[in-house]
């Protein structure tokens, strides 16, 4: 007995130095690693994107050969979708969700620790895929055959690399799942949960579901190319469109994957900063769970020119435009949240309301996408492009940066430097801007995606965009030095310091304590 | 306010709407040139304007609340959070709307599919990195040539000064009648490819091993560009297509022609022989 207790008298105890990292089971630790192995991966895909746009600031052939500009843009697809976005939300919760909930850790701690450092390995088997013989993957982010039985081991790295992140989200996903429906506090019924958890929980479901059918996609892809299979071959009796449909079944609740936790941190930092309970707090619940539900049903939506039937286009379609309903409930019931609030603009809630005008404008292009003969258009052009960059630049990634403002001070003990992040916003805000709004309408006017190079007529968008993207690449580096100033110094945050703050976290110190809740707190 | 500055309004409102116009192609779809692109064009303006009246009454609250609710003009917080009947209303409209939007488009949908009826059937197989096509039925039956990218290289390598149809002309155009239903078969030899014409308001894939069909009526004369929609590879941005639509009477010429031409290739080779 006496063991035990001095066991929990060491509780904060743990190795220092690389072996803390090593072998950390503690959910802040592991969180602290997502974040800034999302943040390295990040500027990795930056980077390619900076060089995507230096090749298109002008018309011609000049930094990069159309091949190495495929891998490019392969290569920054998959390292944003799965090496910056989604693990940046998992580092999110693994800090937010035990401390939300009233819980000292996460359920599967070991896991967690596996789940993370699965990561890295598939990270670098991307980014050393560009030296390999035959280059990186050059197929596009959604490598459809048989395009993609063409390429060399860059290929195969690729295949391993979505394997082994398939494998980490899962873990993460029933992790969360497991932690949100097991450890909440006594007295916090599900319809008390924070929303930032509760659409957690509904994105792990998500995870769960779709990661499995990505996994046995790229099985397919590998035996079709190394051992004889004909899955996605036609002349030995496959088909190419299967590919798609099965990719897209894990792509479009993917999308969701991206936005739902989003959709969480905003609405946590909505009621905060208008002083004032969230609007709808049920029908919020509804439309998360709605939307997650009908996202499984609308993949094809992203197969418009296959060629279906018209009745299978029609079913996409309707089903399709329906998602607009419950995205549209859920910015009713911020805009319905801020209305007579008592509202103050911190960096967090310009970012959330910075989310939700350009979201706004990526869901109306997602509706234009939705019609089919529109779509017929537009499909495959860089008006898809303006319109996922709406919403996963300044959606998933802007509602990412709102969630790390607002909880900083209570990760750090310290706050961030105000006036450099307000800068942070407006200089993202508008860069983001000039690098996509033009987007659209090079889409309009014909230019397709995935090209190198394009004609004459696109060539003064392309060069605003290419400023814009430089701009917003550049702005980013603010955001690096803002988290490090703030790490090593500078006004000791509250433990409460947004006022309006009315979740578990900030009854903790600041900064929060190696263990979060040792004894559960009660919900009334 | 005063007739003149109504006149000044009304005309500055004018010019703008013109240069609106005169930039339109850049700045909007190419000018359409089938019934089914003039859908298009006309469902995507009806669509846009939806979606400026719901930014501007959302945004138009949002901004409000930004503007009159702040703690900094000593605003005290409400304390409601929840209405059964605003929830109601709200979920209620977005989907009329929606149906509003989905009725022209079903009707679109279902005239894109019927490629019943047409006067020429012409095959189009994508190939890394060109296009080949086939004249199976109608006027021009059995012609058959292949279409590549005609810009010359160095324009790509910026070697040269680039011409004005920069990357959008080709080798051997896809010549057709003006007025008559033509019905596009697509099909690939080795990767996914897709077939697109802007003006036309068509773009259907190109699979390999299965064939997949796509129709348009051009309403004038004209060369009509478009581009591969679909990553094909490493020349994916240099596989443009161009359409050639002709009178009636140039385009009986056209066939002859090209049918004399590879008669006389059959003949030189039967002499050859």
């Amino acid at each position: 007995m006496a063991v035990v207790q001095d066991v929990h008298g060491h509780h904060d105890h743990h190795p220092s130095g690389i072996m803390r990292w090593v072998t950390t089971t503690n959910h802040k630790d592991i969180g602290t690693m997502y974040l800034w192995f999302s943040f390295a991966m990040f500027l990795t895909g930056g980077f390619l994107a900076m060089g995507i746009r230096a090749e298109l600031f002008m018309p011609g052939i000049q930094i990069l050969e159309p091949e190495l500009f495929n891998s490019f843009t392969t290569l920054h697809g998959l390292i944003m979708v799965f090496g910056a976005i989604m693990p940046a939300f998992v580092g999110l919760a693994n800090w937010q969700v035990p401390m939300m909930i009233g819980a000292p850790d996460m359920a599967f701690a070991r896991m967690n620790n596996w789940s993370f450092w699965l990561l890295p390995v598939a990270g670098s088997l991307l980014i050393s895929s560009f030296f390999v013989p035959g280059g990186a993957a050059a197929g596009g982010w959604t490598f459809y055959p048989p395009l993609s039985a063409q390429g060399g081991l860059g290929v195969d790295m690729m295949i391993f690399a979505i394997h082994i992140l398939g494998a980490s989200s899962i873990m993460g996903a029933i992790n969360i799942i497991t932690t949100i429906l097991n450890m909440r506090a006594p007295g916090m019924t599900l319809m008390k949960m924070p929303m930032f958890v509760w659409t957690w929980l509904i994105t792990a479901y998500l995870l769960v579901l779709v990661m499995p059918v990505l996994a046995g996609t790229v099985t397919m892809l590998l035996t079709d190319r190394h051992f004889g299979t004909s899955f996605f071959n036609a002349a030995g009796g496959g088909d190419p469109v299967l590919f798609q449909h099965v990719f897209w079944f894990f792509g479009h609740p993917e999308v969701y994957i991206m936005i739902l936790p989003a959709f969480g941190i905003v609405s946590e930092i909505i009621p905060t900063f208008s002083r004032k309970p969230l609007f709808g707090y049920s029908s919020m619940v509804y439309a998360t769970a709605s939307i997650a539900i009908l996202s499984c049903v609308v993949w094809a939506h992203h197969m418009f020119t296959v060629g279906m039937p018209a009745v299978g286009q029609l079913f996409f379609m309707y089903a399709t435009m329906l998602i607009a309903v419950p995205t549209g409930v859920k910015v009713f019931n911020w805009t319905a949240t801020m209305w007579r609030g008592s509202m103050t603009f911190e960096t967090p809630m310009l970012f959330s309301i910075g989310f939700i005008f350009l979201f706004v404008i990526g869901g109306f292009s997602g509706v234009v996408c939705a019609i089919v003969p529109i779509d017929i258009q537009v499909q495959d052009t860089y008006y898809v492009i303006a319109h996922f960059h709406y919403v996963l630049v300044s959606g998933a990634l802007f509602a990412i940066f709102a969630g790390v403002y607002y909880w900083l001070p209570k990760w750090c003990g310290r706050m961030y430097d105000e006036k450099l992040a307000k800068m942070h916003f407006w200089l993202s805000m508008i860069f983001f801007n000039v690098a996509f709004f033009v987007q659209h309408f090079l889409g309009l006017a014909g230019m397709p995606r995935r090209i190198p190079d394009y004609s004459l007529q696109f060539a003064d968008f392309n060069m605003i965009s290419s400023i814009g993207a430089f701009g917003f690449g550049l702005s980013q580096l603010l955001f690096l030095y803002i988290v490090i100033k703030c790490i090593r110094g500078g006004e000791k945050a509250a433990d409460k310091p947004w006022d309006g703050g009315t979740t578990l976290e900030w009854t903790l110190p600041s900064p929060a304590p190696y263990h979060s809740f040792e004894t559960p707190p009660v919900i009334k | 306010m005063s007739s003149k500055s109504v006149m000044t309004l009304v005309g500055s409102v004018a010019l703008a709407f013109y240069s609106s116009m005169a930039f339109s192609s850049k700045y909007n779809f190419q000018e359409p040139q089938s019934v089914i692109a003039q859908d298009i064009y006309d469902q995507h303006i009806w669509a846009l304007w939806i979606c400026l009246a719901i930014f501007v009454g959302v945004f138009g609250v949002m901004f409000y609340s930004i503007v009159k609710h702040r703690k900094s003009v000593g605003y005290k917080a409400a304390n409601f959070h929840h209405s059964t009947t605003v929830e109601v209303i709200w979920t209620t409209i977005p989907l009329l709307i929606l149906v509003a939007m989905a009725y022209p488009a079903t009707k679109t949908v279902i005239a894109m599919k019927d490629t019943s009826a047409s006067d020429i059937t012409i095959k189009a197989t994508g190939y890394q990195w060109m296009w080949g096509y086939d004249y199976l039925q109608g006027e021009g039956e059995g012609i058959s040539f292949y279409s590549k990218l005609s810009t010359p290289p160095a324009q790509v390598t910026n070697k040269e000064p680039k011409g004005e149809n920069y990357l959008l002309e080709v080798d051997n155009n896809l010549v057709v009648p003006v007025g008559k239903k033509i019905r596009v078969i697509t099909t690939a030899n080795d990767v996914l490819h897709a077939w697109w014409v802007p003006a036309f308001g068509v773009k259907q894939d190109a699979i390999p091993g299965f064939i997949r069909d796509l129709w348009f009526t051009a309403d004038k004369p004209g060369l009509y560009r478009g581009q591969c929609a679909e990553l094909c590879g490493k020349d994916h941005g240099f596989m443009p297509i161009v359409v050639e639509v002709l009178e009636q009477e140039k385009y009986a010429q056209w066939v002859a022609d090209k049918q004399k031409a590879s008669a006389a290739v059959v003949t030189t080779a039967a002499v050859g022989n």
